[in-house]
């Protein structure tokens, strides 16, 4: 820690962030008419004011190094007009104010590795999290998952194929930091916590742990004559909420952790009401560098839904038109008991009616 | 000139394909640096083991309660001392970015100077939580790193127990089907709870999260306390050239198929171009000579839809403003929540409009800072204390959109009915 005397006092506020738009952004902020999109990856917006603004959109491995961006930023000053945007899918989009400044911005992009797309009826790159790279409760690393997800969907992010927008996100437990989506990748624990009884009293503050648990499966024990916290493994659903605030309760395991699989999520009011993803496959494994396992059963669901939907609808609206029967017939996942949901509320997710496709 | 890396046969692996590869990232980065040669040595640990090795503590700036993520290694031999010796703290700054996420290059080139000389030069542009993630970093470096962030005028993301870092859409920036100024919003709501994102004090966290349209590109209803959604209450507008264009693009069979039948309240009808309605709530526009759209807008329920399909030839109407939902939140503890409709309809044009909403969001806030039960979202305690309830408590009137439906089942004491039909209407006759 810096010594006190030398103490700068920070200038707390938030920044306004006009002067970090694109100056056709500020001559037309709130006055945009349209938009087209004249190629993947390519946004043409069109103002009440008849300026015209080109945004390049382009896929970035979101873990950047500072050599990565420094040249996104050669590329914005050489090719561009020298501002950027993220998306929050960690994309990066190029604005320009011609249209000829178009193809040679994509040519560098491409020449440098960054694919251009994720626009429209595209799968867009992952939303993820930290994973072993940073988290400290990670039960499978993200960046990875994303990279081997991303190499196999390539060609989706760069072409418009799907038959509407397609959503991703992997999360490294069930907190689901990477948020609901078309198709989320999810670890799934199987195994109760292991308790390390020697570190509980010391690292724990046992009637938060206690508090924590979404079953109330923990209470508190002597173990060995030491407090500590016991689990009733019958009642214990594994979803890792003890992990955080009590790290003797290891419950990442490098067998027992494995993947599920989620699909429908969507955050649109479009067409339907949003919608929260669901449960389709478990028992993935946790196949670190690539995860073959994960990507196959992804792809699988993906290329379905691009061969069977029609156009705009959302993988939700897909799966609300054909019917979750036909879901796993078409997709040869097999449907389980665990996809019977018994949670608080559960019941409005069994079918009350004698509605039924054969 | 950095020392030797460690063999990384698995994450050698994540170089291969064509999507841009962190591991490639990294190892640029360990050629200058032996921080970075043992970040990579840490992680193809856990490719190996299949397991995480990072564990928290308590790293901060002067002046904060939050913001810096602390992470010390817990790789270590026999005797206790780190395996990665180089990389035995690895902290990450979260770092608020400008509203939308829009910057200019020498902004972001001064933001790398500053962690290519304090950090690991690794950045994730951007956190799930919406920040800039400077990752990894030394307990020494957080100070000096944060001193120079700061200078550059940006400041601390918000961290725990706190109002975490606010995003927002692209916004009236670059988007046709802006409602409101998102940017204005968030800035304002941001300046308002500097305290509460600085300094952790809440029961929980608490998000806000603002779209400029029920598209919802910010998955405001989904992962945000209080989610902040562009709306209007008028009209529709239409334009008839680019009706026209769009038909003759596109044709009857997906004028049918793709904007009509997928109107969730069957709103647009097609109708010959003479027989359409002049109610005042009615938006027309012809797509050919013959044929109009009709499009009833007191049975619409502003989904976007039509818009999304019809962008330009079909826009939002002009009277906007937005519609606040509360309570959305991911699975733990209860399960995961949507937020749920509290005010139909905010108008958001001038100043005084947006110190409404910012002043609605401190009440919430309060509430949510009395009521809430440690850990517990504000979801968690709606559902605990039940949705009038929170309603009575932030001081705001019952209305039939908060609802999919009425309750259906009986068990509730409405003895005071009369009294709070007199007390509704004597309300309205006020206002």
């Amino acid at each position: 820690m810096a010594q006190a005397p030398q103490a700068r006092k920070p200038v707390e506020g938030f920044l306004d962030n006009k002067k970090f738009l694109h100056p056709k952004f500020v001559a037309n902020y709130g006055n945009w008419k349209c938009h087209d999109r004249p190629r993947p990856g390519v946004l043409h917006h069109v103002s009440h004011s008849g300026d015209e603004v080109w945004t390049v959109r382009a896929g970035t491995q979101r873990q950047m190094d500072h050599y990565t961006i420094r040249k996104l930023c050669d590329i914005a000053d050489k090719f561009a007009e020298g501002f950027v945007r993220f998306t929050i899918r960690s994309n990066i989009e190029f604005s320009v104010s011609a249209a000829d400044k178009v193809a040679p911005l994509i040519a560098e992009l491409e020449k440098n590795g960054f694919p251009v797309g994720g626009t429209g009826n595209s799968v867009s790159m992952v939303s993820h999290t930290q994973g072993w790279l940073h988290c400290d409760i990670p039960g499978t690393d993200a960046s990875g998952v994303v990279k081997s997800m991303m190499d196999s969907l390539y060609e989706e992010f760069k072409n418009e194929q799907m038959p509407n927008r397609v959503r991703l996100s992997t999360s490294c437990c069930e907190i689901n930091c990477g948020g609901q989506a078309d198709i989320a990748v999810i670890i799934q624990h199987t195994k109760p916590p292991k308790i390390n009884h020697e570190q509980v009293a010391n690292v724990c503050e046992r009637p938060t742990v206690v508090a924590r648990c979404p079953v109330a499966a923990i209470r508190p024990a002597l173990v060995n004559g030491r407090p500590s916290l016991e689990v009733d493994e019958k009642k214990c659903i594994c979803c890792g909420a003890c992990y955080p605030p009590c790290p003797p309760m290891q419950i990442n395991d490098p067998e027992h952790s494995k993947l599920a699989i989620w699909v429908g999520g969507k955050n649109s009011n479009a067409r339907s009401k949003p919608t929260f993803h669901k449960l389709v496959m478990a028992g993935l494994p946790n196949n670190a560098p690539r995860w073959p396992e994960v990507n196959e059963v992804v792809k699988k669901i993906l290329m379905t839904y691009k061969a069977d939907g029609r156009p705009w609808e959302r993988m939700a609206d897909w799966i609300d038109r054909i019917g979750w029967p036909r879901f796993f017939e078409k997709t040869g996942l097999p449907f389980t008991k665990y996809m019977i949901d018994d949670w608080r509320g559960g019941r409005a997710n069994l079918n009350a009616s004698a509605h039924l496709r054969f | 000139m950095a020392k030797q890396p460690h063999a990384t046969p698995l994450l050698d692996e994540l170089e291969k394909g064509p999507w841009p590869s962190f591991v490639t990232g990294l190892k640029r980065l360990a050629k200058d640096k032996d921080y970075v040669v043992d970040v990579l040595g840490h992680l193809e640990h856990s490719y190996k083991t299949r397991k995480g090795y990072w564990k928290g503590g308590t790293v901060g700036v002067i002046g904060y309660g939050g913001g810096v993520i602390p992470r010390f290694t817990e790789i270590k031999n026999e005797k206790g001392e780190a395996t990665f010796k180089d990389a035995a703290e690895f902290h990450t700054i979260r770092i608020m970015p400008p509203a939308g996420m829009h910057y200019d290059t020498s902004t972001l080139r001064q933001l790398c100077d500053v962690w290519e000389k304090f950090g690991s030069g690794l950045i994730a542009l951007h956190g799930q939580t919406g920040d800039m993630m400077f990752q990894g970093c030394t307990s020494e470096n957080v100070q000096p790193a944060w001193d120079e962030f700061n200078k550059l005028g940006f400041d601390m993301g918000g961290a725990g127990p706190s109002v975490r870092t606010i995003m927002s859409c692209v916004g009236a920036a670059r988007c046709e089907q802006s409602c409101y100024d998102e940017a204005k919003g968030n800035y304002l709501l941001t300046n308002r709870f500097l305290d509460d994102i600085h300094r952790p004090a809440l029961p929980y966290k608490f998000k806000f999260k603002l779209s400029g349209c029920p598209n919802d590109c910010m998955n405001a209803i989904q992962r945000s306390d209080m989610a902040i959604i562009g709306t209007w209450r008028d009209n529709m507008r239409s334009d008839e050239t680019m009706a026209r264009a769009w038909f003759a693009k596109h044709g009857m069979n997906e004028l049918v198929n793709d904007v009509i039948s997928l109107c969730p309240s069957r709103a647009i009808q097609i109708k010959d171009a003479g027989a359409v309605s002049k109610d005042a709530h009615i938006t027309s526009v012809k797509v050919s000579d013959s044929q109009s759209l009709e499009i009833n807008n007191k049975d619409c329920v502003r989904c976007m839809h039509c818009i999304n399909v019809m962008t330009g030839a079909l826009a939002t109407g002009k009277d906007k403003g937005a519609a606040i939902l509360i309570g959305g939140k991911s699975h733990l503890k209860i399960g995961a929540l949507m937020g749920t409709l509290v005010v139909p309809f905010m108008k958001l044009k001038t100043d005084e409009d947006y110190e409404k909403l910012t002043d609605l969001a401190q009440t919430v806030i309060d509430f949510f800072a009395e009521n809430a039960l440690e850990h517990e979202r504000t979801g968690e305690m709606i559902e605990r204390i039940g949705m009038a309830n929170f309603l009575e408590g932030i001081g705001l009137e019952v209305d039939a959109n908060m609802v999919s439906s009425p309750r259906s089942n009986p068990y509730v004491n409405t003895g005071d009915w009369d009294e709070e039909v007199a007390r509704m209407n004597a309300k309205k006759a006020a206002a």
